[in-house]
């Protein structure tokens, strides 16, 4: 951990007044359709996109399904709706044909990734790690490929595995995450253009991390991305996504939709890194992220873990969600979730214990600062027959000066007696006493804090895989920056 | 090494008057003691020259080493050498003493152009400076004070004094809470940490401490200023009589206000 801050507090220094540094826009032509939403507008784009005929009708029921839902409001969190008839469905950088190297990728794109520090090019991918880029929402290149075709990994973009892996998709894609669960859900389903596919076969672990870096570009493209990651019997897999988007004033939104599938013995771990455009001071602009992320360990043994860290976004709506079905299947939440200016999140998680002797920790950390309102929002359900569950909870805020607010919201029901359920929480202000304490010490200000915030969230982050912890602590000092003082 | 002139302080943005003309002098390898009653000023003062932004110097100056440092912030005062023994010792969960210690220690090499030392060497050396206080070197990889109880509050303060051995260092109630083992282990901490190029001053209620660490000069602060300076005899008399005949004493005699 020393190590670790030092550096955290070193990359630090050099990034003090640094503002929102992924706020850029690249130059590209774009293929788009007409703004709004119709049965035709779905099926134009599954032709495009030149589906099967069975995807068209999947996205023509959800369309139709989709009408007749009602937006929700029952989250804490205020906002001006999105205007559904006013934004592009499909937008897509022209360049089209299948790229099998990074020298087919539009060089503007490509250099977006580099400004990113994404590592796409094949070098730097020695380091371990396959990624999948989504540019606004066509998926650009998919790294590594052929090396985890040799382990039987299929890791490819989603338009791609409807082509080629069409009984997997059939398969698995709607079975957490139903087109009816939710009105972000269906609308996902309807118009849903592009995502991540990661298949893991039987008794593999998958030979790197993989990663899909998702990038919103057009100004009034909605992001509507699907991801879908099987895990057969006993394999095993840690994934990250990420995501940034350019400064626009006017709100854009991110509805995805993630489902995971983990087998008897098989293993999941998802973490996400999100850090989309989140407003100015004056709350104008930032996207809407609205995302429904589920997954379900189906067999015995199986676990599965949800790691985020939630920095960007004007509004953030999200439950990285676990369906205990399988017996003795472990769910894990670990969530920092910062807010600042008037950013607003309402985010936790749901654990369903279905199965016996199923077990789910979720360890929750929110901070605000600003004007900001961060939510945690919480629910535990043991079911009758999921005897001899356990589930243990910790929320944790903590509060950045005098105007932003902390809430928790848990939900907890249990049917049977011998399963257990433990809920803690804690609110405290990052005060005066703590940093001064500090300086007294002889650390600077804005280390001090950088030190308290990584104390805070350090049972969360460790989870994190290696590669992304230290951008995940630069992120939160730069974030943080600023804000007490 | 350190002169406090005339120093009147008040609460930021409040028009309360707490330190009203302190003048006090400490020179290398003595160890003074302020007494005085609850609310008379003592702790502000100790908080005032560490440089805590809640108060605000409104007249007078404090010298450390020649030098004026009202307008330093708290953390280029202990780069000079300058260290606070908390009364309320802070926490910092997730962050363990060593982290915190090392950072500090190096930031303070850093400033002072000293070379810092790595991981390896600072284990060495902090490990060493265990045995000042008697503790056990899990001390080191608890979070800062989390869960520590009042006593190991107070001790890790002085574990703290002695690794980042400071040249003039404020003791604010460091024997409140503490019970008469731990009371001693304390002090004979302060005992070893004291010598010739270094200060210590000591902020207490009670005389009870100083038959543990023997200063050479106490004074006694009412009213937010220090009203009588003396020897060792001085808190003796205090112990005796309390702080109500020194100040019937003072008034008689035209000396309080």
């Amino acid at each position: 951990m020393s190590e670790e801050l030092s550096d955290g507090v070193k990359e630090l220094e050099s990034m003090i007044g640094e503002e929102y540094k992924y706020g850029f826009t690249t130059d590209v032509e774009y293929e788009d359709f007409p703004k709004g939403i119709s049965e035709e507008i779905v099926r134009e784009l599954s032709r495009v996109k030149e589906e099967p005929e069975w995807m068209t009708e999947f996205r023509v029921k959800a369309y139709h399904a989709w009408k007749e839902m009602e937006e929700p409001t029952w989250f804490n969190a205020t906002y001006k709706k999105p205007d559904f008839e006013n934004m592009l469905y499909y937008s897509a950088p022209k360049k089209k044909p299948q790229l099998d190297s990074m020298d087919d990728v539009d060089p503007n794109i490509r250099e977006t990734y580099e400004k990113l520090g994404i590592p796409l090019e094949e070098q730097k991918m020695l380091s371990g790690v396959a990624v999948d880029a989504v540019f606004d929402s066509v998926s650009i290149f998919t790294s590594f490929k052929e090396k985890l075709a040799e382990a039987g990994v299929i890791f490819c973009s989603m338009s791609e595995a409807i082509k080629e892996h069409p009984e997997l998709v059939k398969k698995y894609m709607a079975s957490v995450v139903p087109v009816r669960d939710n009105f972000y859900s269906a609308l996902n389903s309807a118009v849903f253009s592009d995502g991540s596919f990661c298949y893991i076969p039987k008794n593999t672990k998958c030979p790197m991390e993989l990663s899909t870096y998702f990038r919103i570009n057009n100004m009034e493209s909605g992001q509507f991305e699907r991801t879908l990651i099987v895990a057969e019997e006993g394999a095993s897999v840690s994934y990250l996504e990420g995501c940034t988007a350019p400064m626009y004033d006017e709100n854009q939104l991110h509805a995805a939709v993630v489902e995971l599938v983990a087998l008897d013995d098989a293993d999941i771990k998802y973490s996400t890194i999100q850090n989309w455009y989140s407003g100015d001071e004056n709350g104008k602009g930032g996207i809407y992220n609205f995302v429904t992320k589920r997954g379900i360990c189906k067999g015995k043994n199986s676990h599965i873990s949800w790691t985020q860290l939630e920095t960007g976004s004007a509004v953030t709506l999200k439950y990285p969600s676990v369906i205990l079905k399988g017996d003795n299947s472990v769910g894990e939440f670990y969530s920092v979730a910062v807010t600042t200016k008037k950013q607003q999140a309402d985010t936790g998680t749901k654990m369903i214990h279905l199965g016996k002797n199923t077990k789910s920790t979720i360890i929750s950390k929110g901070i605000s600062a600003g004007q900001s309102n961060n939510s945690y929002r919480g629910e535990v359900r043991i079911s009758k027959n999921a005897t001899g569950s356990k589930n243990y909870s910790v929320c944790d805020s903590m509060l950045i000066g005098q105007e932003c607010g902390a809430h928790t919201f848990p939900y907890i029901s249990s049917e049977n007696p011998s399963s257990s359920v433990e809920h803690e929480a804690t609110t405290s202000r990052v005060g005066e006493e703590q940093i001064f304490y500090l300086m007294q010490r002889g650390i600077s200000e804005q280390d001090a804090i950088s030190m308290i915030i990584n104390g805070f969230v350090k049972d969360v982050l460790k989870e994190l895989p290696l590669e992304f912890a230290v951008e995940a602590n630069k992120l939160l000092d730069v974030k943080l920056e600023g804000s007490v003082g | 090494m350190l002169e406090i002139k005339n120093l009147h302080a008040s609460v930021e943005g409040e028009d309360i008057e707490i330190l009203k003309g302190v003048n006090l002098k400490v020179n290398a390898g003595e160890i003074h003691a302020i007494m005085g009653p609850n609310g008379s000023g003592k702790s502000t003062l100790a908080k005032v020259v560490s440089g805590h932004p809640e108060y605000e110097v409104t007249e007078g100056e404090i010298l450390f080493n020649g030098e004026g440092i009202t307008e330093l912030d708290a953390d280029e005062r202990a780069h000079m050498g300058l260290f606070l023994a908390f009364q309320y010792p802070v926490e910092v969960p997730g962050i363990t003493n060593k982290t915190l210690l090392r950072e500090a220690y190096n930031t303070i090499a850093r400033a002072n152009d000293r070379e810092e030392l790595d991981p390896l060497e600072f284990e060495d050396y902090i490990t060493e400076k265990l045995d000042v206080i008697e503790m056990k070197d899990q001390f080191l990889s608890r979070s800062i004070n989390t869960g520590f109880s009042g006593g190991e509050k107070k001790k890790n303060e002085i574990f703290q004094m002695a690794v980042l051995n400071p040249v003039l260092s404020f003791l604010d109630e460091t024997d409140s809470g503490l019970d008469i083992d731990a009371l001693k282990v304390v002090s004979e901490g302060v005992n070893k940490i004291a010598n010739d190029k270094n200060a210590i001053v000591m902020i207490t209620h009670y005389q009870r401490l100083l038959n543990y660490i023997k200063p050479d000069h106490v004074h006694v602060m009412m009213g937010g200023k220090l009203i009588k300076s003396g020897g060792f005899e001085l808190a003796e008399e205090l112990e005796a009589n309390g702080y109500d005949a020194l100040e019937k004493e003072l008034v008689l005699n035209g000396e309080a206000q």
